[in-house]
């Protein structure tokens, strides 16, 4: 088993890649019954200090159908200067650069360590990127100011050559030229008129008369950026300009009538910047950023009416139809999702405000493009300022942790078939051979965009085996996938990074042992979870539970070992232990359960759940708790209200929230100021613990967690009590009055079991 | 006499062919008719042949040029004294006696009173043509210029005076019936000066007039006048028909020498000249005249005819009408200004014409409002409808509310009735105004407009004095004024709510044109200084108005220039399909506490759009973006455009270039007048609605359909000014001046005004520019001190005479400051049962003001042909009417005119002439919308120059002389090659050099040496240090001054090529275009008349 661990640890860190299955069943048949598909939760641009890229482009497969990459798994004759492709068994004669390899003289791809290798394409000018702030100026005075001081501030991280531009919305969307001395020029767009493309570049005069006044005028790619220039600028030109300008910036100056929402065009603003970017950098990586401070009121994509008396639609309007806006809004925004997608831009949302702003209607121009949702209180707070540094990381080159418009390619052996992806990508409907008929998540195609990606960023990647029964695999034979990801690198280099895998086959009928021992239960976890989640945009949210259940019985049926009628004689292996709990807390998830939650809330959490890596989304379905006492180092606990006592301190993350909990004696104690005497300094270090582990986790954390540090008895404590298990009932804890709507949640995973079992 | 020619044209007229010949060969004779006519008079004055004998000078005249002048001055006195006395009273009063006189006795009348009333205006016309028009309309009738050798004659007169002349020579006679002789006289004289010779067939003439009287009038005259005077004297006799003349008093001046001596009658005709005036009586000349006239179509050929027919007695036909010998516009200008100038013009009496608007005059006002707020057709209306449309004459008052008045003059007082409003009749809600009768010892009132009888609220009342006037009549405007203004109460205002103060938006086209020719940078420089100059109200420290920015070329930019801006903000909107306004705060500022941030911008929009090659623009999306701005202001306002091109941009309001000159003269000539589509009009409506006044500045380098661009600011009472091929160097100061004007004239916003009138007459049509959504109310987004509107009124009832008609023009508005006010102008007239009283009050100034706009209103719905003959028509039957119902019998072949209209002829046809009813080869399409345009609005004083330009000779009279030289006729005839001329008609100004002029005049005026040293189309005179230079700029300065627009000078030499450009101008002449010239015409409108009364 350890060898297993450590198996699928390495692959994890070589490749970025777990396998919910590491022995693959190999036929068809089998690979059903075994209720977990066969899939893997995909990093594509794991970070890899160690890994320098190749300076050369890759070999590839002459079959044109095929195009497979030279990888460590394919056969080479190196007397005949020939490759045999390991996918499609053609051969294919090396390039004439490869005419002195030899076993001793190996090009860096044919290197097993380097089974995920990087190339760097010297092609083609390299391309800027680019920064598009949308900003809502229908914020309060006090948000309005933190938010140009975080943009203000912004504009030094970035890279000096990138071009920013700025679009500013109230009632009216206003798009700043920036490259003006003396009198600043912005064109002006009404807020109610929903624009096409083509339109907004007329109006932006970004489209060529179409008869030039010199018609022979081959100077075309000067022209290109002098058209642009007047929005998109280099930082370094406009700098101050634009700080001015972002100084300068007002509250939107029309009058909000008593009773009323301020009128806010957030569809037309981000359908001109969508418009923009196409009409000047079609497929060069670019960030439209929206920072908005409330729910679209007018225009197209108006999510609710500026009435105050009419609030915003919660879970309860949407059961009964009663959103009127949602559907049109939530159209609109998928149109500007797509369209940016297939432009290779993305869409990133910062919202702040108290109440809803949309996100429910907007969720897709994120989730569609790769880019990142925040979701915050006001730009006012920690939480925004500093999730909005850390876009602007930089990994140890230097190198902003963002990638723009990758695309991500999928090659299987013959056995497999890609049946679809779940993460923040888009089908590109490239049909193969390798393409399955059944979808799991985005299918139909062996390609997905991902217009905004960083070195977290995971897919779920499902696959069918699709090797009849009838016909074995020989023994030995290897089930081999490779991913080829084409991006935009941040230092403006287009690259193609190339991860090629193999698995054993194994006959379900004969290796079983071997199959379950090969099972990665934390990564089935979080690829089950995906299928259910990415369920949830289409089937109603008990179906979807149900479902959950059902493939939990099923695999429990498959792979425990219990007698009759007897639930207590119910057994799993070691590894398939820990699986039933995850499943116990998905279910209880806001990922899955609206309950308490708006609709915006639930499509923030989605959101990120379906672009965290394993690691994340683990803490995501099954919060993480420590417990700090005096009686030794911070253990983990199990989270249940038992692990409440009052001399102890808990540390929860639950990846969007960490709690600190002091317990009942911890509180009256720090109340009394032991800390701060001398002879209690064994006590102040016990605060302190907590709290420097969960500055350790603030710093890597994207985006920034809500920090809250509370006691026994304090409000905010309704963060822990909500995700603990009820194992003691809320008689022998204080009052906790959420009563679930689902007896099993009070009953403990062990008595969910049972109940499953049971149907 | 021509009528040889004239014969020809008869064809034409069909009809009077037959007749013609007889005529011609005796009216040829006749014509020294005048002769023929004399007869009837000998008949009639027993004196006209005394005249006649006068006359012989008549034998001077023969020699007509030269001895004429003489002769003029002699007639002087005597019309002079004559006229004195009638100065005294009533002139019209005058005239119509006289007319009616005629009827009766015929001469009798002449001789008798009526005569002496009509007096004063004489003294006026004796100098130059008083005769002239009478007489000069039967001289021409007489001798058709068309014959050459008349010509001659002509010029002789042709000095101007040259109907003096012969007036001179009847000045003799004028003493007495003069007038009448004296046309005849005038007649006679051109023939006379033609060719002695001549003369005998004159006399024939007589007969012709006979024969003319037949159709025309009595046979009975026919003999009467042939018999006697043509023997008398060819010119004598002539003299005699003048007496039929009588009535006009014109032909006293030319018949004075002839006929006056005769007729002691011919006072009277004196008289009858001012009023009912002239009578032309030109027989054979007519027909021929029309001939002639290309207009008429017929051309000399038929004469030819004619002449064939009258042929052997007339010698004649070598003469033509002659010039001098019909009235003439200067020399009523003249007389007007020397009789009413001197005295104010008391509104106090009920029905009084006042002093023609080329008169300086004073006005006080006492119950009526003054004629510089309003002008009548006429001030005596018929009783009935029917009497209306038996004369035809158009009722019609212009009005200007806001006409500025001279210093000397007080503006109307405002007077507050507090939170009660305006007192008002209760049923037709008309404002209290000193015709009010207040009754039961003051405790009511009863409406003069509908006679309802109203309670006098208490805190109104005040006792009646023993005449039933309320004492405190004299210390409330509106008890005693004829003008005056309330306060308005809030239910005067839009919405309920006191009007913020209004806006001026400037909005620049900023387009490659508009760059290059520098109008950008000009106008930005120019708007620093003007900013500082908007109207203000009263003693205001500073203007209540604010300012905003755009600049355009295909999209709108606007600009936020907000006092705590350090620098302004443009705005760029793109989606000019659907327009709207990008910001609130910061478009309107107040410019001082703005100053520096507009100073910035002004400074930086020449720079900006310096480089652009952005040649489209868009014009319909710039006029809704100003109003959006004001509808998001709540404000009223004016929006200044300047504008270069035809906007073919892809937006709302997108124009085609639909210029065709090929549709000139089809029955689809209208539609280059029409608006290209009706998007304009749907717009102008929003504006006005919103109190959004369009002022639109156009800059075109060609084609740029006037005709539709300028209907919003037609429909919102704004203004377009138009400079084509708009220059720096050369337009700069024309244009400047004009912003300056338009920007610092006040103005009242959102305006409604509406006429009240007592019952028996109502306002059914209205003219200018406005906008009218229902039949009453005419509403103006804004209203200046320029703008006019006509009026006109149509009975629906009976009127009497005692109670006369009242009007009441109610204009409510927010001044400048944003005050809402109403200003209120009341006018009582006479009515009357005798047409004669109508014909004596008419005001043909007005007249033609209404006739013009009437016909420039119909080239929108009918060919210009029809239109053309519309107003023929309609003069012809005016004219018939008064020559059936008013004049006094005399020869068919005579013209009599009444006093009042005797200008009617030769105004109609430089009507007839204009650009928009005849266009010439190099007028475009845009020049005539743009002239259509502005009549529309343009008051009588401004038509009435625009009509017949005034052209005034600089050198003629001694440098020393300070005063404004007296006009000249505008014809080529009255240009000497020695002079120098000044020509303006309110919107042009040429400077005419001779060929021949005095070096040192040259010299002295534009800085060179010689005559061939001056440059063509110069627009600035040189500064010279010199009397006459200082003069004449001094003169070009003043006439400036007094039109509303700036003129450009152009300096034109004698044939020069720019002279083609001059020439015309001069209306009287024959016309490039096709146009007749006076005396055709007026051959032409005798022959009309004659067919009427036949």
């Amino acid at each position: 088993m350890a060898t297993y661990l450590e198996f699928i640890q390495q692959n994890e860190e070589r490749d970025g890649v777990r396998f919910s299955w590491n022995v693959w069943p190999s036929s068809r048949l089998e690979a059903t019954r075994m209720v977990v598909p066969l899939a893997c939760l995909l990093t594509p641009l794991k970070e890899r200090p160690d890994l320098p890229p190749v300076q050369y482009e890759p070999v590839l497969c002459s079959r044109p159908t095929c195009k497979a990459v030279l990888n460590p798994l394919c056969q080479v004759d190196y007397r005949a200067k020939l490759w045999a492709c390991n996918f499609c068994f053609q051969r294919n004669q090396f390039p004439p650069a490869y005419a002195g390899i030899s076993e001793v003289n190996q090009p860096a791809e044919l290197m097993p360590q380097f089974s995920t290798i990087e190339y760097v394409i010297q092609r083609g000018a390299p391309s800027p990127l680019i920064f598009l702030y949308v900003v809502d100026t229908c914020l309060e005075e006090d948000d309005l100011q933190a938010l140009k001081e975080s943009l203000q501030m912004s504009l030094s991280l970035l890279p000096p050559d990138a071009l920013v531009g700025l679009i500013t919305f109230g009632r009216m969307v206003q798009v700043h030229e920036l490259s003006c001395e003396g009198i600043s020029k912005s064109y002006v767009f009404r807020g109610t008129k929903d624009l096409t493309a083509k339109q907004i570049q007329d109006m932006l005069g970004l489209t060529k008369p179409a008869m030039p006044m010199q018609p022979v005028r081959p100077a075309q790619p000067q022209e290109r950026p002098s058209v642009s220039s007047r929005f998109l600028q280099p930082i370094h030109k406009i700098d101050m300009n634009l700080t001015d300008l972002l100084g300068e910036l007002q509250r939107d100056p029309w009058p909000v009538p008593q009773g009323k929402r301020p009128l806010r065009s957030t569809g037309v603003a981000l359908s001109i910047a969508v418009g923009l970017l196409e009409g000047t950098f079609p497929n060069t990586g670019a960030r439209i950023m929206l920072f908005t401070g409330g729910p679209p009121t007018q225009g197209p994509g108006m999510v609710v009416g500026d009435e105050l008396k009419v609030p915003i639609r919660s879970w309860h309007d949407i059961e009964k139809d009663n959103a009127r806006f949602m559907k049109k809004a939530t159209k609109h925004y998928e149109m500007l999702a797509n369209r940016t997608a297939a432009n290779g831009h993305c869409i990133d949302i910062y919202a702040c405000a108290l109440d809803q702003t949309g996100l429910l209607e907007m969720k897709c121009c994120p989730n569609l493009t790769g880019g990142y949702m925040v979701m915050g209180d006001s730009f006012n707070t920690s939480l925004f300022k500093q999730t909005f540094q850390r876009i602007f990381s930089k990994d140890f080159n230097g190198n902003f942790r963002m990638a723009f418009g990758a695309t991500l390619e999928v090659k299987t052996s013959r056995e497999l078939k890609v049946a679809g992806a779940i993460g923040p990508c888009v089908s590109l409907n490239v049909k193969g051979p390798c393409v399955s008929e059944n979808e799991l998540g985005v299918g139909g195609t062996s390609q997905w965009k991902i217009c905004g990606l960083d070195p977290t960023t995971t897919l779920g990647i499902y696959f069918e085996v699709v090797n009849q029964h009838n016909a074995p695999i020989p023994q030995g034979g290897r089930g081999a996938i490779q991913v080829v990801t084409h991006y935009q690198h941040s230092s403006t280099q287009r690259r193609i990074r190339v991860t090629t895998v193999a698995r054993n086959w194994a006959d379900v009928q004969s290796q079983l042992k071997h199959i379950e021992a090969a099972f990665d239960q934390e990564a089935a976890a979080v690829l089950m979870a995906r299928l259910g989640v990415f369920r949830t945009e289409s089937e109603e949210g008990p179906d979807v539970l149900r479902w959950l259940d059902r493939q939990l019985i099923r695999l429990c049926q498959k792979f425990g070992q219990y007698n009759k009628e007897d639930p207590m004689s119910f057994r799993l292996s070691d590894s398939f232990s820990l699986y039933p709990q995850f499943m116990f807390h998905l279910r209880r998830s806001p990922f899955l359960q609206v309950f308490n939650n708006s609709p915006d809330e639930s499509s923030y959490y989605r959101h990120h759940f379906a672009r965290q890596d394993l690691t994340q989304s683990l803490i995501m379905i099954q919060p993480i708790l420590y417990s700090y006492s005096f009686h030794g180092p911070p253990e983990p606990v199990l989270l249940d209200s038992s692990s409440i006592l009052a001399d102890r301190i808990l540390l929860m993350d639950t990846f969007f929230q960490i709690v600190i909990y002091l317990g009942e004696t911890i509180a009256q104690w720090r109340k009394a100021g032991y800390q701060d005497m001398p002879e209690y300094e064994n006590f102040k270090h016990l605060l302190q613990a907590p709290l420097d582990d969960a500055q350790e986790i603030l710093q890597a954390r994207f985006p920034m967690p809500r920090y809250i540090h509370t006691e026994h008895g304090g409000s905010q404590a309704r963060f822990l009590l909500s995700k603990v298990n009820p194992s003691q009932t809320h008689n022998n804890l204080y009052a906790w009055g959420q009563v679930s709507n689902c007896q099993e949640f009070e009953e403990g995973p062990g008595y969910f079991f049972k109940m499953l079992l049971l149907n | 006499m021509n009528v040889n020619q004239s014969a020809p044209p008869l064809p034409p007229f069909g009809q009077p062919q037959p007749i013609y010949p007889g005529y011609h060969q005796s009216s040829y004779g006749g014509q020294p008719g005048s002769t023929a006519a004399p007869t009837p008079y000998g008949a009639y004055n027993g004196p006209v042949p005394g005249y006649q004998q006068t006359p012989p000078p008549g034998v001077s005249r023969a020699p007509a040029s030269s001895g004429a002048p003489p002769a003029s001055t002699a007639q002087g006195p005597c019309g002079q004294t004559a006229y004195g006395q009638f100065g005294q009273g009533d002139v019209q009063n005058g005239p119509s006696s006289g007319v009616q006189m005629q009827r009766l006795p015929g001469s009798q009348p002449f001789a008798s009173a009526p005569l002496a009333p009509v007096v004063s205006q004489p003294a006026v016309l004796q100098p130059y043509g008083p005769p002239p028009t009478s007489a000069q309309v039967t001289a021409q009738l007489a001798g058709m210029q068309i014959s050459g050798a008349v010509a001659p004659a002509p010029p002789a007169s042709g000095l101007g005076y040259g109907p003096p002349t012969s007036l001179a020579s009847a000045s003799g006679s004028f003493p007495n019936s003069g007038l009448y002789g004296s046309y005849p006289q005038g007649q006679a004289p051109p023939l006379g000066q033609g060719h002695p010779g001549a003369q005998p067939p004159q006399r024939s003439v007589p007969p012709q007039a006979s024969s003319f009287t037949p159709p025309a009038s009595g046979g009975p005259r026919m003999p009467s006048m042939t018999g006697p005077l043509l023997p008398g004297q060819s010119f004598g006799g002539p003299p005699v028909s003048q007496p039929n003349h009588v009535s006009s008093p014109p032909p006293q001046a030319l018949p004075p020498g002839t006929q006056m001596t005769g007729p002691p009658g011919p006072p009277p005709p004196m008289h009858s000249s001012q009023q009912p005036g002239y009578q032309l009586q030109q027989n054979g000349s007519f027909g021929p005249a029309r001939g002639p006239q290309s207009n008429y179509g017929s051309p000399y050929p038929g004469a030819a005819t004619f002449g064939s027919q009258p042929g052997p007695p007339q010698p004649l036909p070598p003469k033509r009408l002659d010039p001098d010998a019909i009235p003439s516009p200067i020399q009523v200008i003249e007389d007007d200004r020397n009789n009413r100038g001197s005295e104010p013009f008391v509104t106090g009496v009920r029905g009084q014409v006042p002093p023609l608007v080329t008169t300086n005059f004073l006005v006080k006002d006492q119950g009526n409002a003054s004629p510089r707020y309003i002008r009548c057709t006429s001030y005596n209306i018929p009783c009935t409808s029917d009497m209306a449309k038996q004369a035809q004459v158009p009722l019609a008052a212009v009005i200007k509310p806001l006409a500025r008045l001279p210093p000397e003059e007080a503006s109307p007082y405002v007077v507050d009735h507090g939170e009660s409003g305006p007192l008002r009749c209760n049923r037709c809600k008309a404002y209290m105004c000193p015709f009010m009768q207040f009754v039961e010892g003051g405790r009511r009132f009863q409406c003069c407009f509908c006679s309802c009888i109203n309670d006098v609220p208490p805190q109104y009342f005040q006792h009646l004095d023993h005449t039933g006037k309320r004492v405190d009549a004299y210390d409330r405007p509106e008890l005693s004024l004829g003008s005056y203004e309330f306060l308005a109460t809030v239910d005067y205002c839009k919405n309920n709510k006191f009007p913020i103060p209004p806006a001026f938006i400037f909005m620049i086209d900023v387009s490659y044109n508009a760059v290059r020719s520098g109008l950008v940078r000009l106008l930005c420089e120019e708007l620093k200084s003007l900013l500082d100059f908007l109207p203000r109200e009263g003693g205001a420290e500073e203007s209540a108005i604010r300012v905003g920015f755009v600049t355009y070329n295909k999209v709108l930019h606007f600009y936020n220039v907000k006092s705590s801006l350090a620098q302004p903000q443009m705005m760029v909107v793109s989606d000019v399909g659907d327009m709207f306004v990008p910001l609130l705060d910061g478009f309107l500022v107040n410019v001082i506490e703005s100053r520096a941030v507009i100073t910035s911008l002004l400074d930086q929009i020449p720079e900006m759009f310096a480089d652009t090659r952005e040649t489209e623009t868009v014009f319909a999306p710039v006029i809704q973006a100003g109003m959006e701005a004001l509808k998001a202001a709540e404000c009223a306002g004016k929006l200044f455009l300047f504008h270069t091109s035809l906007p073919i941009a892809e937006a709302p309001g997108k124009l085609k270039n639909r210029d065709d000159r090929k549709l000139i003269n089809t029955d689809k000539e209208k539609t280059l007048f029409q608006p290209q589509s009706g998007a304009y009009q749907t717009l102008a409506k929003e504006c006005v609605a919103q109190g959004c006044c369009v002022d639109l500045f156009l800059f075109p380098n060609q084609y740029v359909d006037v005709a539709t661009l300028s209907v919003v600011p037609q429909l919102t009472g704004g203004s377009v000014y138009k400079y084509a091929c708009f220059q720096v160097e050369n337009d700069q100061e024309r244009f400047l001046s004009d912003l300056r004007r338009d920007v610092q004239k006040v103005v009242g916003f959102d305006a409604v005004m509406r006429v009240r009138t007592s019952t028996g007459i109502r306002a059914v049509d209205f003219f200018g520019a406005f906008y009218m959504s229902n039949t009453t109310d005419v509403e103006l987004a804004g209203l200046d001190g320029d703008k006019t509107v006509t009026v006109e009124f149509k009975h629906d009832d009976r009127l009497n005479e005692e109670n006369g008609a009242l009007l009441q023009c109610a204009l409510l508005y927010t001044s400048c400051a944003g005050q809402r006010r109403l200003r209120i102008h009341n006018l009582a007239l006479n009515c009357c049962t005798q047409l004669a009283d109508l014909y004596r009050n008419c005001e043909t100034d007005t007249l033609i003001n209404y006739m013009a706009k009437f016909a420039y209103r119909g080239v929108l719905s009918s060919p210009v042909k029809t239109v053309r003959d519309t107003l023929i028509t309609q003069c012809a039957q005016i004219l018939a009417c008064y020559r059936k119902n008013c004049a006094s019998p005399s020869s068919a072949g005579q013209l009599i005119l009444p006093e009042c209209m005797k200008l009617l002829p030769v105004y109609l046809n430089c009507v007839l002439k204009s650009e928009v009813l005849q266009p010439g080869a190099e007028v475009t399409t845009d020049d005539r919308a743009y002239v259509r345009q502005l009549v529309t609005s343009m008051d009588v004083a401004e038509t009435n120059v625009f009509f017949y330009p005034r052209l005034l000779p600089l050198t003629k009279s001694p440098i020393e002389n300070t005063t404004e030289p007296p006009a000249v006729r505008a014809s080529e005839e009255r240009l000497s090659n020695g002079d120098i001329y000044l020509l303006e008609n309110g919107l042009n100004l040429f400077l005419w050099v001779g060929a021949s002029v005095q070096q040192g005049v040259v010299q002295s005026l534009f800085g060179v040496s010689s005559f061939s040293q001056i440059t063509s189309g110069l627009s600035v005179l040189p500064v010279l240090d010199n009397l006459l230079s200082k003069k004449v700029r001094g003169l070009i300065d003043s006439l400036r001054a007094q039109r509303s627009r700036y003129m450009k000078l152009i300096v034109v030499k004698q044939e020069d090529k720019l002279e083609m450009l001059f020439k015309h101008f001069l209306v009287e002449d024959k016309s490039l275009s096709g146009g007749a010239s006076y005396v055709d015409f007026l051959c032409h409108m005798h022959k009309e008349i004659r067919q009427l009364l036949s």
